[in-house]
């Protein structure tokens, strides 16, 4: 375990160091004092493991890719933000557009997630223990979304192929977005994602949010509008 | 005025103790948030209360303007004005009754009111904020609570009457990060009530508003629920009331905002780097205000 503290440490010289040790192999990492920082742990190209003691500003994690990231405080906007693989994990809260754009990878927020979490996920999966905010998984393309809380308005607005699972309320669908049957594949991928996040929930508390398939399939007939 | 960044710091003590620390915690709040608003900062914050109504003004030519004012202003006034000044600002103590008389002398002599009240005093200015918060001496301010802001002008001019906070009625005072699309028409209906803005600023319309509602007999929180319903636009508030301290996001809440509470205080940030100095922040409730929604505190 090597330490690095970040009230001595300038910020590039933090992400140069891990992305070179991302590079090149394994490794395992600390960061102390990010004090709210923005851009800490991000563009790590390799499975090291990095713990964040603390809480961090925007775009914590971006770009990640195969990286365990670990926060143990709350962070700002853009967690995780277009992750390609690899783990990230937020003890607290986490500010707007969480996992946003995300391709790959696994994002667990333990306490809430604000608006727009998920929003254009492209395969990503997320789980958030606590509850997410408005406009959620706004045009999601593909991947999980699962929340053991509640969501905010407009879930699932103009969505694609993400699959949705809420276990609490949601304050109003989005707009092509409609509750879905829950068949014993959905049960399947659900369990397992609340067995990686940590999660104590059963698959069967949750209901399925998806697209209606309405609003970006090519229908024949609106041929004259293009 | 647009503003697609800004930086707001706002803290609340809830106990006696901090009250001495307070100008030095803002100050670093405040710092902190200089990359979102690196042109002017402001401050207002609600200190012991005077044997009378502060009056903080402003002057462009401070040494001229302030020499000789205090005896100048005892005569105008008919009683004794104890003033402190403090670089571009000075916080008069005026005497009961004697406001109105105040107020004419400083328009006789184009000086400008920045604010008053029995408690709050506000400072505002262009520059850095680490040299406005110095030019002040905020560092060396106790008090109750306070809100500082951090400008980036986007559309109008850097002037200190564009800086935030803005105040609009006794110990009142906004910040706001974001923009009013109806503030001309809601500027029309507020003269009409007899709180006309002063300038052409979009949050002084905010701040007149919310003084029009209070003087209505509105709670600060019936205030801050009435701006989700009449203003249109982008916004997050955090208001001061000599026991109060509020906070409200639009809808969309597209601007940032974060709030910590302890047993000693509660704390707004733009960003949780304001409270990385705070005491005790590692064991602080830290939440981001949820949408529409109104969040206040009074003593």
């Amino acid at each position: 375990m090597r330490t690095i503290d970040m009230a001595t440490t300038p910020l590039r010289d933090l992400n140069s160091t891990l992305q070179a040790a991302a590079a090149s192999g394994e490794g395992q990492w600390e960061i102390v004092n990010p004090k709210g920082s923005h851009a800490v742990a991000v563009g790590l190209d390799g499975p090291i493991a990095v713990t964040i003691k603390g809480s961090t500003g925007y775009y914590c994690a971006g770009m990640n890719k195969a990286a365990k990231i670990h926060v143990t405080g709350s962070v700002g906007p853009g967690v995780a933000e277009n992750m390609m693989s690899g783990h990230v994990i937020i003890e607290g809260d986490a500010s707007q557009y969480a996992g946003a754009t995300g391709h790959g990878g696994l994002l667990v927020i333990k306490g809430n997630a604000s608006s727009r979490c998920g929003i254009s996920m492209k395969g990503i999966d997320i789980v958030v223990h606590g509850n997410i905010g408005h406009m959620s998984a706004f045009m999601a393309q593909s991947g999980n979304l699962v929340v053991l809380g509640d969501a905010g308005d407009a879930l699932g607005d103009s969505l694609y192929e993400a699959r949705l699972f809420v276990r609490g309320s949601v304050k109003s669908l989005g707009a092509d977005c409609v509750e879905k049957e829950m068949r014993p594949e959905h049960v399947e991928i659900l369990r397992d994602l609340l067995d990686r996040s940590g999660a104590e929930a059963k698959p069967e508390e949750f209901k399925r949010y998806g697209s209606a398939r309405q609003l970006y399939n090519f229908h024949v007939d609106n041929a004259g509008a293009y | 005025m647009e503003m697609t960044m800004c930086g707001i710091v706002g803290l609340f003590l809830k106990k006696e103790d901090l009250r001495p620390r307070l100008g030095d915690l803002l100050t670093d709040m405040l710092i902190t948030m200089t990359d979102r608003g690196p042109d002017s900062a402001g401050i207002a914050i609600y200190g012991d209360e005077a044997p009378g109504l502060k009056m903080t003004i402003q002057s462009e030519t401070p040494d001229e303007t302030f020499a000789g004012l205090g005896d100048a202003l005892t005569v105008a006034v008919g009683a004794p004005v104890p003033l402190r000044v403090a670089d571009t600002h000075a916080v008069l103590i005026l005497p009961e009754g004697t406001e109105a008389a105040a107020r004419a002398f400083m328009t006789e002599k184009g000086i400008r009111v920045m604010g008053t009240g029995h408690a709050m005093e506000i400072f505002k200015e262009v520059g850095l904020p680490k040299d406005v918060a110095a030019r002040f001496g905020v560092r060396g301010m106790g008090g109750s609570h306070g809100i500082g802001h951090t400008r980036m002008a986007t559309e109008s001019a850097v002037t200190t009457l564009g800086a935030h906070p803005f105040s609009t009625g006794d110990d009142q005072c906004l910040v706001h990060n974001g923009s009013l699309s109806n503030h001309n028409h809601l500027r029309r209906s507020l003269t009409q009530k007899g709180f006309p803005p002063s300038t052409e600023n979009d949050t002084e319309v905010a701040a007149c508003y919310i003084s029009s509602r209070l003087a209505e007999g509105a709670s600060l929180g019936e205030a801050l629920e009435g701006t989700l319903d009449d203003l249109d636009g982008f916004f997050t508030f955090v208001v001061g009331t000599k026991t109060g301290f509020g906070v409200v996001r639009d809808p969309i809440a597209c601007k940032p905002a974060v709030m910590a509470e302890t047993d000693d205080y509660v704390a707004f940030g733009s960003e949780y780097r304001a409270f990385a100095n705070l005491p005790g922040i590692e064991d602080a409730r830290v939440w981001e205000p949820e949408p529409a929604t109104v969040y206040f505190w009074e003593r």
